[in-house]
């Protein structure tokens, strides 16, 4: 109670206090905070710190050491591996889209299409796009078929499985992509007309125009946007799991394994495990949120 | 000029390809069951299927009620930041760019060891409190979204004069935040809260770790087992996901600069 009035007395002289109180706007913020600590920061908190403790509670370096076994980093890798190249792919098709889209020149009824579609297609992830690339490009599905009948070209005796890397790859562009394209529209918006007339009055060419004013007012996006690709296909598993089963060795799937069935029979792993992925998931992020900061000193 | 304009209309032709083929396939796909010609027995199949309709239900009924607590959670303090407390934005704005970090799997790995059933809030002990756990972790999960749409809608309007016209007319604040701020960021909330309802009636993890019947687990269930049903599903949840979709376009055309830049 003390402390309530303290806050309303130290309250600067000239404002008039709103709603009697201020000790009420912390009341009225209180449980928003409540809920972040107790399902965000505890959880997370617990995982952090039982994946530096042993069995009976003590410190411990062993489970991080234990992710160093060829099964785990595999897994790992194969996760960045799938990350990198779908946020790579991604982010430059989903450039030339946006591109396209925005100042491609084309009729003005396409780019509110594209952009409403862009949003259906990057929440249209998880289970239901696994079906959907397996209906279109699995054993029996129709795009698999058309190449037989019309091409008479197999492109399962040409070796692709959906139910690979590259099938996963392919899958997870479909919400990559458009989520490139949401993103970068605000920012390939921010380009000035006048930026462009003015170098190309001072005699620049296409080329110059991109690469000493275009590029370097949007490679924070480009690149910021690319990270959150990578995050986004880092941490999904839902249409990795319907499309392969536990047949690839992502590490979501490998602690999905490990929660489910304790598989690997070791506890402070699987916090290990998820204690590795918040690490490359917060890194990224924290790489995003830096260079998008940095891009909006420009693109106001 | 012509020749400037044939890479754009590469691009989104090319682009239009590989976003509608998998959609035609898996169309064409759940017509196939019946040998030799089309049907929509795959349809009749899965809607006539009562743990489609009981999923379906459950996991409506959580979203129903993670927008709802979302909501409550998130519009009182996007107010009391936007008009009393702005020093706390950057942590407030932080903690809702959370979920976005931490991977939904590792979540609910934290809230199955925290809560387990011999813990000091053993929320996974029964059915219910698990199903509370399931809900709360789905609004960790629209956060992002939610907060982010509330705040464009909050920053749109004048909070301040709002609440000092409500105030000198003697309301208190209960019937300000709920008959005054409420209305004037409905537009907003509304499209916060179908985003959330696209994320949630088809998530997988969070669900099928807390072992609860959604719709999520059995969509995998199914696709696991059927050839004919999962491409039938998969053609309803696009659909929804183009309802949800199209609801907040038509917010956002009705209330211009209201709606959630995603």
């Amino acid at each position: 109670m003390a402390q309530q009035s303290d806050i309303v007395l130290t309250a600067p002289s000239g404002v008039r206090p709103l709603l009697g109180q201020v000790s009420w706007a912390w009341i009225g913020v209180a449980p928003f905070f409540i809920f972040a600590l107790l399902f965000l920061i505890l959880p997370t908190g617990f995982l952090f710190v039982g994946s530096f403790q042993d069995v009976d509670g003590n410190f411990t370096l062993n489970n991080l050491v234990n992710l160093t076994q060829p099964l785990i980093l595999n897994a790992y890798w194969i996760s960045i591996k799938v990350s990198i190249a779908s946020a790579l792919i991604g982010a430059a098709i989903g450039f030339f889209l946006c591109y396209a889209a925005v100042m491609g020149g084309l009729p003005r009824w396409l780019r509110p299409m594209v952009m409403t579609f862009s949003g259906v297609a990057s929440n249209f992830a998880g289970v239901p796009l696994a079906f959907a690339f397996l209906a279109a490009l699995g054993p029996q599905g129709l795009v698999t078929k058309l190449f037989i009948d019309y091409f008479d070209f197999s492109i399962y005796k040409a070796g692709f499985r959906v139910v690979s890397t590259w099938g996963l790859i392919l899958a997870y562009l479909y919400f990559q992509i458009p989520l490139m394209v949401l993103i970068l529209a605000p920012a390939l918006d921010g380009l000035k007309r006048e930026w462009r007339e003015a170098s190309e009055i001072l005699g620049a060419s296409a080329w110059q125009y991109w690469r000493y004013v275009a590029l370097p007012v949007l490679w924070p996006s480009l690149l910021g946007t690319t990270i959150l690709l990578f995050a986004n296909a880092f941490g999904a598993i839902a249409t990795a799991y319907a499309l392969t089963g536990s047949l690839l060795n992502l590490v979501t799937i490998q602690l999905y394994a490990q929660i489910r069935g304790d598989v690997l029979h070791d506890q402070g792993l699987g916090y290990a495990l998820a204690f590795g992925m918040i690490v490359i998931t917060g890194l990224s992020n924290g790489a995003y949120i830096w260079l998008r900061a940095r891009s909006d000193r420009w693109l106001r | 000029m012509k020749g400037a304009k044939l890479g754009p209309w590469i691009a989104i032709i090319i682009g239009t390809l590989y976003f509608v083929v998998p959609l035609i396939a898996t169309f064409e796909f759940s017509l196939r069951m019946r040998k030799g010609e089309y049907s929509f027995d795959a349809y009749n199949v899965v809607l006539g299927d009562p743990r489609f309709q009981e999923s379906f239900i459950f996991s409506t009924v959580l979203s129903v009620l993670t927008i709802i607590v979302g909501v409550l959670l998130v519009v009182p303090t996007a107010y009391w930041i936007q008009l009393r407390l702005p020093k706390l934005r950057g942590i407030v704005e932080f903690i809702t760019l959370l979920p976005l970090v931490i991977p939904a799997i590792c979540l609910v790995f934290g809230y199955m060891r925290l809560y387990n059933s011999s813990s000091w809030l053993p929320m996974t002990g029964n059915d219910i409190s698990t199903s509370v756990l399931l809900m709360f972790g789905y609004v960790a999960l629209a956060l992002p979204y939610m907060y982010r749409a509330v705040d464009t809608g909050m920053r749109a309007i004048d909070v301040r004069t709002l609440t000092e016209a409500a105030e000198s007319l003697g309301a208190r604040w209960p019937t300000i935040l709920f008959r005054v701020i409420f209305p004037n960021v409905l537009i907003a909330i509304l499209s916060g809260a179908f985003l959330t309802f696209a994320t949630v009636i088809g998530e997988f993890t969070m669900a099928s770790l807390l072992d609860r019947p959604a719709f999520g687990p059995y969509l995998q269930l199914i696709g696991a087992n059927r050839a004919y049903e999962p491409a039938a599903l998969a053609i309803l949840a696009f659909a929804i996901t183009w309802a949800c979709m199209a609801v907040i376009q038509l917010f956002g055309r009705s209330a211009r600069g209201a709606a959630p830049k995603l």
